[in-house]
């Protein structure tokens, strides 16, 4: 049962990951950047669900889809200033910038509203569940839950619509899908306005679960959801899906285990391990360079 | 005339799906020999298993060196390319951000080995050794008349100079076989013409054995004294350019006549 | 032979006249103490980035782990000179890092420089990590609180000494045979072992040798500042290397100087901003990246040979 437990608390926390690897995950497919300013568009997402249910009174569900809306939008504006006039930059030139956007809005909230950690409130009351000896809230499930319908709403968006074809086309040959007449540049934030929201959705809930947030919150999760786009294998959505998962469920065995100190580490090497193995993660797919 | 590399049922299968299968070849010392045949026939495929980058599903690949015939399976590239086997790329590999001498440097490096440490610290002998490669690169150069392009990024140079800059590079490795991979792709008569002279220039005063695949049937004619011709991964036929002009099976695979 | 000679001399004299220029500068005041700071912050800056543009802007491998080889020779020299303070010690202590440094370079290389590019970043990032995950956890490191106390025996001297030295060693390799085959490894892994160079080789050969230096660099941050602590050698800390080397242009040791000391000076001038300071700063670096994407000087490098010659060709044309 203690394991059955521990699977539970998990995937709870394996959710959010899952949730801010997607974003990753999508945004690399499509132009090769790490984007590491994701993980403070999910801090924003926190603290936009904070002052909205401190300030409006709105309840949780209305915060989490204003949250949604507003890091989309932030997305699509990081995009637009910053990655859209490197374009044509060596990556690695975008991938610096990234960080120096993530620099911005994570000094940038610390000097507008202090780097003190803040009690996010509680829209919702916990309710805990008690059955086959194992204890689950009914955060845990609404996080779960909710994560899970995003990913399937994701996936629809992705396999059905005419902007999700789009996608998937510029992530396999921008080149081509400019030549059939797909506009690379809408596509482009379209894909950020998608991955940010996801981002706040995660910024929200992770606000609920933990009660705390702060300026830093989004910098070591923004990591250990690349970690977890890099571990199923980047650039494929359900890639970044397991990756989250496991990463989260890794943890908490990690922890559950008396080795909380080592957790972090644990997740590296099991990175590590893995990319040894599999070179393009979990679920890709190794090509060989012609020669 | 003593066999230099040996090919022995050569197969690779990608999948299922038979990229080369039960090859066999042979090419022996100071020879000039071609491998014809339609696209997707397989021969890149054989040149890669030859020199390594592709492991072979089965059959083998030896080599006559001092001490013996020496099997090349399960080799590393570079351990290969030591060993004597150098070549060229279908499509153009040259260190684009480096200058065409250095280009030609880096093929000498296998064969002029330096301490890890010996490269820290300048020693006279460092000033020797690099004085020795510069003016053997630069040698080189000269007989293709490259030598004023030798401070030139390799990018920059035309289509046609990269080509042969890349034939240059293989030869400062000092093989005993240059495997030249399509040279002539992409150029106009004029300089398929010179090409042809080089191959034969570097055949004759290198004294190297070169296995040249070729799409420019005036060429390959003009130049080999043996032809290999593959078709679906199999070794259709053999022989002298006389004998495969006139060989019915060559001619039905190329005018797609015998399906 | 001579020419060689003469060109070795110059660069030499050049440094020799840094030393006294600073010397004499902070003789007559106009360096004091916290000009100071920012020379040997600068200083190890140098170091730490002339090894990381070997790694990725010489031998093409992207490395997101610097930190965690500063750490190793920061800690091995801080254990060493608790134990044995004296000048002779931080020796033996940097020197100890840096065959640490190295060997746990070449174990984290070998299985992982097969990765490419943003894998291999991420696996030697996570490598980094466990690195000083473990330092945290160990006695001897005194865990998250770090080791303070510690005797002072670097100096500006030593660090600007240390600077020249790996910058000399870093420059000589890069123009060396093993260095134009790391370089071809760079530009097309496939050709390089075509013409016989072991890639795998050069490629873990690059980053032992950044590891090494990175333990320099550390060993020398330990004895200058006096504090450690696992926190100073974390991702942050690789990623601030890693801007110095793209802002300076990668693959150009001169950038890698220029920017260290201009990111040096911008923070020494903008200590007065306070908590503005880190919201101006990512500001700059976003705005240098958008205006500048090849960095400030590209692959460029100053030569005191192209110099001379130029000079000479000038005077051949008058």
């Amino acid at each position: 049962m203690q394991i059955l437990q521990q699977l539970i608390n998990g995937l709870s926390l394996g959710s959010i990951y899952a949730l801010l690897a997607l974003g990753y995950t999508m945004v690399y497919g499509i132009i090769k950047l790490i984007n590491f300013a994701h993980g403070d568009v999910y801090m924003l997402g926190a603290f936009w669900g904070y002052y909205m249910i401190n300030q409006f009174h709105v309840g949780f569900w209305t915060a989490l889809i204003v949250s949604m809306i507003f890091c989309a939008i932030v997305g699509v504006v990081i995009e637009f200033l910053a990655y859209r006039p490197l374009r044509n930059s060596p990556r690695i030139v975008v991938l610096i910038t990234a960080i120096g956007v993530s620099f911005l809005l994570e000094n940038g909230m610390s000097y507008l509203f202090s780097s003190s950690p803040r009690d996010f409130p509680q829209a919702m009351q916990m309710v805990r569940y008690h059955f086959w000896g194992i204890s689950i809230s009914n955060i845990q499930i609404l996080i779960l839950v909710t994560s899970i319908v995003l990913m399937i709403l994701l996936q629809l968006i992705i396999k059905r619509t005419r902007m999700g074809k789009a996608m998937r086309a510029v992530s396999v040959d921008p080149e081509a899908a400019k030549l059939i007449g797909i506009n690379v540049n809408h596509t482009i934030s379209f894909t950020f306005a998608l991955g940010s929201a996801l981002a706040g959705a995660a910024g929200v809930m992770i606000g609920l679960y933990y009660n705390s947030i702060d300026p830093l919150m989004g910098m070591t999760p923004g990591i250990k959801a690349f970690v977890a786009a890099v571990l199923g294998g980047i650039g494929l959505i359900p890639g970044a899906a397991l990756g989250g998962f496991v990463i989260g469920i890794v943890e908490t065995i990690v922890q559950a285990l008396g080795f909380s100190a080592f957790r972090d580490a644990a997740v590296y090497a099991i990175l590590i391990i893995i990319l040894i193995i599999r070179p393009a993660g979990i679920l890709g797919k190794v090509t060989r360079e012609k020669v | 005339m003593a066999v230099l590399l040996d090919v022995k049922d050569l197969t690779k299968n990608f999948g299922g799906l038979a990229a080369v299968s039960d090859v066999n070849l042979h090419l022996d010392d100071n020879e000039l020999v071609a491998l014809i045949g339609p696209n997707g026939a397989g021969k890149t495929t054989l040149f890669n298993l030859m020199t390594g980058q592709t492991p072979p599903s089965e059959g083998s690949i030896s080599l006559r060196t001092n001490e013996g015939m020496q099997v090349l399976n399960g080799k590393k590239p570079y351990h290969i390319a030591d060993m004597g086997l150098a070549r060229t790329f279908q499509n153009i590999r040259l260190f684009k951000e480096l200058s065409v001498l250095d280009n030609v440097l880096i093929s000498m490096t296998s064969k002029n080995k330096e301490n890890f440490f010996g490269s820290l610290i300048r020693t006279p002998n460092f000033y020797k050794t690099e004085a020795r490669l510069r003016k053997e690169a630069l040698d080189l150069l000269e007989i293709f008349e490259m030598q004023d392009l030798a401070d030139t990024l390799a990018s920059n140079m035309p289509y046609g100079a990269q080509r042969r800059l890349e034939i240059i590079r293989a030869l400062a490795t000092k093989p005993k076989i240059l495997f030249l991979d399509e040279p002539a792709a992409g150029m106009n008569p004029e300089e398929t013409a010179a090409l042809t002279a080089t191959i034969r220039q570097i055949q004759k005063d290198f004294g190297i054995t070169v296995l040249l695949i070729e799409h420019d049937m005036s060429l390959v004619m003009n130049v080999a004294e043996r032809i290999y011709v593959l078709q679906y991964g199999k070794l259709l036929a053999e022989g002298t350019p006389k004998e495969i002009q006139s060989n019915q099976a060559v001619i039905d695979a190329y005018l797609g006549g015998g399906v | 032979m001579k020419k060689n000679l003469k060109f070795n001399a110059i660069w030499l004299l050049i440094a020799i006249a840094g030393w006294i220029l600073i010397n004499v500068l902070e003789g007559v005041g106009i360096i004091d103490q916290f000009a100071e700071n920012t020379l040997v912050l600068i200083g190890i800056n140098i170091i730490l980035a002339t090894g990381l543009n070997l790694i990725i802007g010489f031998s093409g491998q992207f490395s997101l782990g610097h930190a965690g080889f500063m750490a190793l020779g920061a800690y091995a020299a801080a254990l060493v000179t608790q134990a044995i303070p004296t000048p002779g010690g931080f020796v033996i202590g940097m020197v100890a890092g840096m065959i640490l440094a190295g060997v746990v370079a070449l174990i984290i290389g070998m299985p992982t420089l097969r990765l490419k590019g943003d894998y291999l970043a991420i696996a030697t990032m996570g490598a980094a990590e466990i690195i000083r995950i473990i330092i945290v956890n160990l006695k001897i490191t005194n865990g998250p609180a770090g080791l303070y106390g510690l005797p002072q025996l670097a100096n500006w001297s030593l660090v600007y000494v240390l600077v020249v030295v790996t910058t000399i060693f870093t420059v000589n390799f890069i123009h060396s045979r093993n260095g134009r085959a790391v370089m071809s490894v760079r530009e097309d892994e496939i050709a390089a072992e075509s013409m016989g160079i072991n890639t795998t080789k050069f490629k873990v050969a690059a980053f032992v040798f950044g590891g090494m230096t990175a333990a320099i660099g550390g060993a020398l941050h330990a004895s200058y500042i006096q504090t450690i602590a696992p926190n100073d050698f974390g991702i942050m800390q690789s990623i601030n290397i890693l801007i110095i080397v793209v802002m300076g242009g990668i693959g150009s040791i001169t950038g890698t100087f220029a920017a260290a000391i201009l990111l040096g000076i911008l923070d020494m001038v903008m200590q007065s901003f306070g908590a503005l300071r880190m919201v101006l700063y990512s500001l700059a670096l976003i705005l240098i990246m958008i205006f500048r994407p090849k960095g400030l000087f590209g692959t460029w490098e100053f030569s005191v040979k192209r110099l001379f010659n130029r000079k000479k060709k000038a005077k051949e044309g008058a």
